[in-house]
């Protein structure tokens, strides 16, 4: 194995006292405090999270459009410059390449935010599909640093490292380029904790002024660094996939719940066939949110047993913090039946009880 | 990190305290700093027979499930029940409330493969393997 990859705040984390670890090939802070004081910090106040190992590839070109619509499955007509949105990738078989975030700079150019352990994997697979579109994908991750400010005081917080008035800025929107700590940025409303918040994309020679900006102006709102370790937890009680989980080659966005970002309304796409194949015919699994009932940390991978049987596995399950309880997603038969009925999930060789829960588990107020 | 001088350790950082034939037995403050947040434990059954170097409880930390072995073989006496509420006792005090089990121990010559505090604290410096 190579040795992992260092994004341009590694310095910045081992200062802090960061735990870090190997996160597919980057160090990468997953905590600094600790991971449930840091996960209440972004659900209470604010936390700061350092993403730079995720990818990003320009679209551009005058097929911009009409070649994003064939690889995605979310409609990319009707988004409109400074508007950011969810999307599946799909292989023509209905399984998932990844899931990505769209940014519509123009009508001729797209921006995409990418999983890193599927970046040059989505690349080559993006390549493949070019076809006759005259467009040029270029990628940019090399070049691109992120951090994640999250969390219900992250506008006052970004308001005050910037001097500026972020109040314009909504849910899914983004301006390309803004200005904070000297450096000009895209800025955009957007996240993976279930909280208000935004994320910065920089030039890597310019992050660490900007991260150490906010933890400056941040202080006395209780902003606290945070790790992937909460970054996963607070994502998980959003019930927020995670690709390698909740979704996969060999698992649908049908399958995950995603189908409000598949639209088959639109003209033929990678997968469309497959997918709609699966919908009419009430094929396929489905993910369910469950509660453990009896004592127990379900897993990813343990096994999911109705009335005695094997009828799938838990994809993500953890103590949620937020709430206090032990939960978990789990891809299932879809003929299980939905909330209110019991399960049991296999921790050990022993099947603990748990029962149907809706999701998402937390939802923030407004 | 805390490594007490009374105490006698394991190469997978499990704490023993010799009172007369039992073995008080948890975890150690190293092990409890490398696994973070502590979730959940799953206790022995009180009565259960084991042996050394099996795995006898499991603790879990917000990311991970550790199993923790038992640094000697004997009949568990006594279960720590207040982990089952609380268990970031093992966080807060490895070495008090924090303690997992009582172990009537069948054999105190394996005491004698565990290591000193000394011994411990230079695997810890190593890296903790």
């Amino acid at each position: 194995m190579a040795e992992p990859r260092k994004t341009a705040l590694y310095d910045s984390h081992v200062a802090l006292g960061a735990r870090m670890v190997d996160f597919n090939g980057w160090w990468l802070p997953v905590q600094y405090a600790g991971i449930l004081e840091e996960h209440r910090s972004v659900r209470e106040r604010a936390g700061l999270f350092d993403v730079s190992h995720m990818g990003e590839i320009r679209v551009v070109g005058k097929d911009a459009e009409a070649y994003m619509q064939k690889l995605v499955t979310n409609d990319v007509a009707s988004l409109q410059p400074g508007k950011v949105r969810y999307s599946p990738m799909c292989y023509p078989h209905g399984g998932t390449v990844d899931d990505i975030l769209i940014y519509c700079i123009a009508n001729d150019e797209f921006w995409l935010v990418v999983n890193a352990s599927n970046k040059d994997k989505d690349f080559a697979w993006m390549n493949q599909n070019v076809a006759d579109f005259a467009v040029q994908l270029i990628d940019e991750s090399d070049s691109t640093a992120e951090v994640a400010l999250q969390g219900p005081l992250s506008a006052a917080i970004l308001e005050k490292a910037s001097a500026a008035d972020v109040s314009g800025l909504a849910y899914y929107e983004f301006w390309p380029r803004w200005n904070i700590a000297g450096a000009t940025v895209l800025l955009s409303r957007t996240g993976y904790t279930g909280e208000d918040g935004f994320e910065i994309y920089c030039h890597p020679s310019e992050v660490t002024q900007i991260w150490d900006a906010l933890l400056a102006a941040g202080a006395e709102f209780g902003l606290q660094p945070a790790g992937l370790g909460c970054r996963d937890t607070l994502r998980f009680e959003a019930a927020m996939p995670l690709y390698g989980h909740e979704l996969s080659a060999e698992i649908t966005p049908l399958e995950a719940g995603l189908g409000k970002f598949v639209v088959f309304e639109k003209n033929d796409f990678n997968g469309k066939q497959a997918l709609l194949e699966q919908r009419e015919a009430g094929q396929g699994r489905k993910l369910i949110g469950f509660a453990m009932t009896e004592r127990g940390v379900a897993r990813a991978g343990y096994p999911l047993l109705h009335e005695g049987k094997v009828v799938g596995f838990v994809t993500s399950g953890s103590v949620a913090p937020s709430l206090g309880e032990n939960l978990g997603m789990a891809l299932v038969d879809r003929n299980i039946g939905s909330v209110g009925t019991e399960i049991a999930v296999e921790i050990r060789e022993k099947p603990v009880a748990a029962k149907i829960i809706a999701r998402p588990f937390y939802r923030r107020r407004i | 990190m805390l490594i007490p001088n009374n105490l006698k350790y394991s190469k997978e950082h499990e704490w023993v305290r010799v009172e007369g034939n039992n073995a008080v037995v948890g975890i150690s403050d190293y092990a409890q700093s490398q696994l973070g947040d502590i979730v959940f434990v799953e206790l022995p059954e009180l009565g259960a027979t084991v042996t050394a170097g099996k795995r006898f409880s499991v603790v879990e930390s917000v990311k991970a499930v550790s199993d923790i072995f038992s640094p000697v073989s004997g009949k568990i006496v006594a279960v720590n029940d207040g982990l089952n509420d609380a268990p970031e006792k093992i966080n807060q005090a490895p070495y008090g409330e924090g303690w997992i089990a009582v172990i009537e121990m069948s054999d105190s010559s394996q005491l004698a493969e565990l290591m000193d505090d000394t011994a411990y604290a230079d695997q810890v410096a190593k890296g903790g393997h």
